[in-house]
């Protein structure tokens, strides 16, 4: 009998804490495949969130290392400092990325620091019960934004992806979903890619996750996913956005 | 061992280096920008990690990382950096890190100015940041001494793995004096096996800062707590200057006691009989012996750079059990010897 689809040896045999319907599992179990597909799990620390991920060091049998809201970051670059043979890589909700922990990650690309960024976008604060965040969409309501976030008040959608992709530094920046088969398939390259880009030195790497969060859009599972369809992704377009010369294909 | 003349600041960043200090993150601010030129310079002769981070908040965490991943690891600042730094350094104790902090403190609130002060005396012993914790801090008074304490720093962090800050002040950063580089040898310290360098073979390990279940919370509280108390039973390190016997005890860290070691010779000279106890480490703070100096002197005058900070310490030494005077001086400003010595024979009716 041949095995076609079983849990990557890097992802813990536990049940998640996510809720139904979150994307966070999802992704943390893409990251696990990749690294067993790199055969890097031995040399890989990843560096964890504040957020509804903080027990992403319970999900993946990596070194972890968990730290401060926002500052993800920071902590990457001090242990690539420390360790530069090592796989580093972050893990970062939106507030964590784009609000608290924007100066961090913005200086992290700008440095070219050989890190990779994986950033869950769910338009809106989790853990803390759905608060606005800067990714948060124009008229999408949130628990600090009752009426819909307004522009004249509160700005517009946190584009960190295409702003990070200015930074020389930065190497492979890529934005994906995961709602389909087909596009579970590109986020997992795009997550290939991004160590790839890592290993061969060539300097900074993110990639930016739509993610639904039902329980705080007040929406069913399956709801979630069509309204991030119809919703977030036309105003946070899907695919690689920076591909430095040289960056690897993930075959 | 060769004396040479030397720059606070650049002497803490040389001995640093010789404490085998792995990776340095900085980032600029008066009066202690020169750790940072110098181990810009030095550390990559050495082979080793000088890095200058985008602010102070990136900086400390720069520190966790590399402190994590097993190194030694220092930054330092002054004042406002500091305060930047706070969140980090409960961080760096709530991982049981070892990590060296040097503020080269100034005078405050705010901006407030480049002057030395020792306004951040509370910041450094009580916590400064949140949550329940303490760091280890060491109060130089002269280079050598700065020196030797930073050596001792990095020992300390390692051997109980907590964050250690060396507050000194601008005054003592910026000063030249002779020192020797003479690194004492330390007993041998536990291999870092809790150190995050990726699984090479063995099980996987992690560092956390939480503990989302308040039982488990407060047990670890409660084991970092009787480390600090082991702390505290074995760290105690002090100076006593000046007479036996003396009509009045004087207290005072760092620069301050630099300027209570002239009033206690000058008083000499004037039949005046004084003794200084200067703390080395403020924390864990000498409270035993000035309780002891203190009720054999019949009274206690503290004197700091700052609007009485210390002062409560040496109270809660006391105890009650003599009157405690205070005089400092704030914004900046240095309290010289002569108004130090009025307001002793003020109190002495001398
Ligand atoms: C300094 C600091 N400020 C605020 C918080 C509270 N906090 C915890 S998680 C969080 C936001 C998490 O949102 P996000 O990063 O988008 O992660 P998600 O839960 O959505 O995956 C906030 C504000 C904190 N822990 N630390
Ligand atoms: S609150 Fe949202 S982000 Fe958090 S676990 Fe639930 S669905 Fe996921
Ligand atoms: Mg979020």
């Amino acid at each position: 009998m041949q095995t076609v689809f079983e849990r990557p040896k890097t992802l813990i045999n536990q049940p998640f804490r996510y809720c139904p319907g979150c994307n966070h599992g999802l992704a943390q179990r893409l990251i696990a495949e990749v690294i067993d597909e790199l055969d890097i799990a031995d040399k890989t620390i990843g560096v964890g969130p504040v957020g509804c991920s903080v027990y992403i060091y319970e999900c993946l049998d990596v070194d972890f290392v968990m730290g401060a809201h926002g500052r993800a970051p920071a902590t990457a670059t001090g242990i690539k400092r420390a360790l530069p043979g090592r796989m580093v890589f972050s893990y970062q909700g939106d507030g964590d990325i784009a609000a608290i922990g924007t100066a961090e990650i913005v200086h992290c690309a700008v440095r070219g620091e050989c890190i990779s960024a994986f950033f869950i976008n769910n338009a809106t604060f989790g853990m803390t019960g759905g608060q606005m965040a800067p990714t948060t969409i124009l008229d999408q309501r949130t628990t600090t934004s009752p009426r819909g976030r307004k522009q004249d008040e509160a700005g517009f959608p946190f584009k960190l992806g295409e702003m990070l992709a200015v930074a020389e530094g930065s190497a492979y920046i890529a934005r994906v979903a995961l709602t389909k088969p087909q596009l579970i398939k590109k986020a997992k390259q795009a997550i290939k890619r991004a160590f790839l880009t890592q290993q061969a030195g060539l300097g900074f790497s993110l990639v930016e996750i739509l993610s639904p969060c039902p329980t705080n859009w007040a929406l069913p599972p399956l709801e979630a996913v069509q309204w991030l369809e119809k919703n977030i992704i036309p105003i946070y377009p899907l695919g690689e956005i920076k591909v430095k010369e040289g960056v690897p294909d993930a075959r | 061992m060769k004396k040479i003349l030397m720059k606070g600041n650049d002497a803490v960043a040389e001995a640093a280096i010789q404490a085998g200090c792995d990776l340095y993150f900085g980032y600029p601010i008066t009066p202690q920008t020169e750790i940072s030129e110098y181990l810009s310079l030095r550390m990559p002769e050495e082979g080793k990690v000088f890095f200058q981070a985008e602010s102070e908040i990136a900086s400390i965490y720069m520190v966790y990382g590399a402190a994590a991943a097993g190194k030694r690891v220092m930054t330092s600042s002054s004042g406002p950096g500091i305060s930047l730094k706070q969140e980090g350094i409960s961080y760096l104790a709530s991982a049981e890190l070892p990590a060296v902090i040097v503020n080269m403190s100034r005078g405050g609130p705010g901006l407030g100015n480049i002057q030395p002060s020792q306004s951040d005396y509370f910041q450094a012993v009580k916590g400064g940041g949140h949550g329940d914790y303490k760091v280890i801090v060491l109060g130089p008074s002269t280079v050598q001494e700065l020196v030797d304490l930073t050596y001792l720093a990095f020992y300390l962090a390692d051997k109980y793995r907590n964050p250690v800050i060396i507050l000194g002040d601008g005054m003592l950063g910026q000063m030249m004096e002779p020192v020797v580089f003479n690194k004492p040898d330390f007993p041998p310290l536990p291999a870092k096996d809790w150190a995050i360098t990726g699984k090479d073979g063995r099980e996987r390990q992690y560092i956390l800062c939480f503990d989302l279940d308040p039982r488990g919370l407060e047990q670890f509280n409660n084991k970092i707590f009787k480390k600090y108390q082991k702390i505290e039973q074995e760290e105690i390190r002090y100076e006593v200057f000046g007479e036996d016997k003396p009509e009045m005890l004087l207290v005072g860290y760092g620069t301050v006691a630099r300027i209570l070691k002239s009033v206690v010779r000058e008083a000499k000279d004037l039949g005046i009989r004084l003794a200084l106890l200067r703390p080395i480490t403020l924390y864990p703070f000498p409270s035993a012996i000035i309780q002891k100096l203190a009720q054999q002197a019949g009274r206690v005058f503290d004197v700091e750079m700052n609007m009485g900070q210390m002062v409560e310490d040496v109270k809660l030494a006391v105890n009650g059990a003599v009157p405690v005077h205070f005089y400092g001086r704030s914004g900046g400003m240095i309290p010289s010897v002569e108004d130090t010595l009025k307001r002793i024979r003020d109190i002495l009716g001398k």
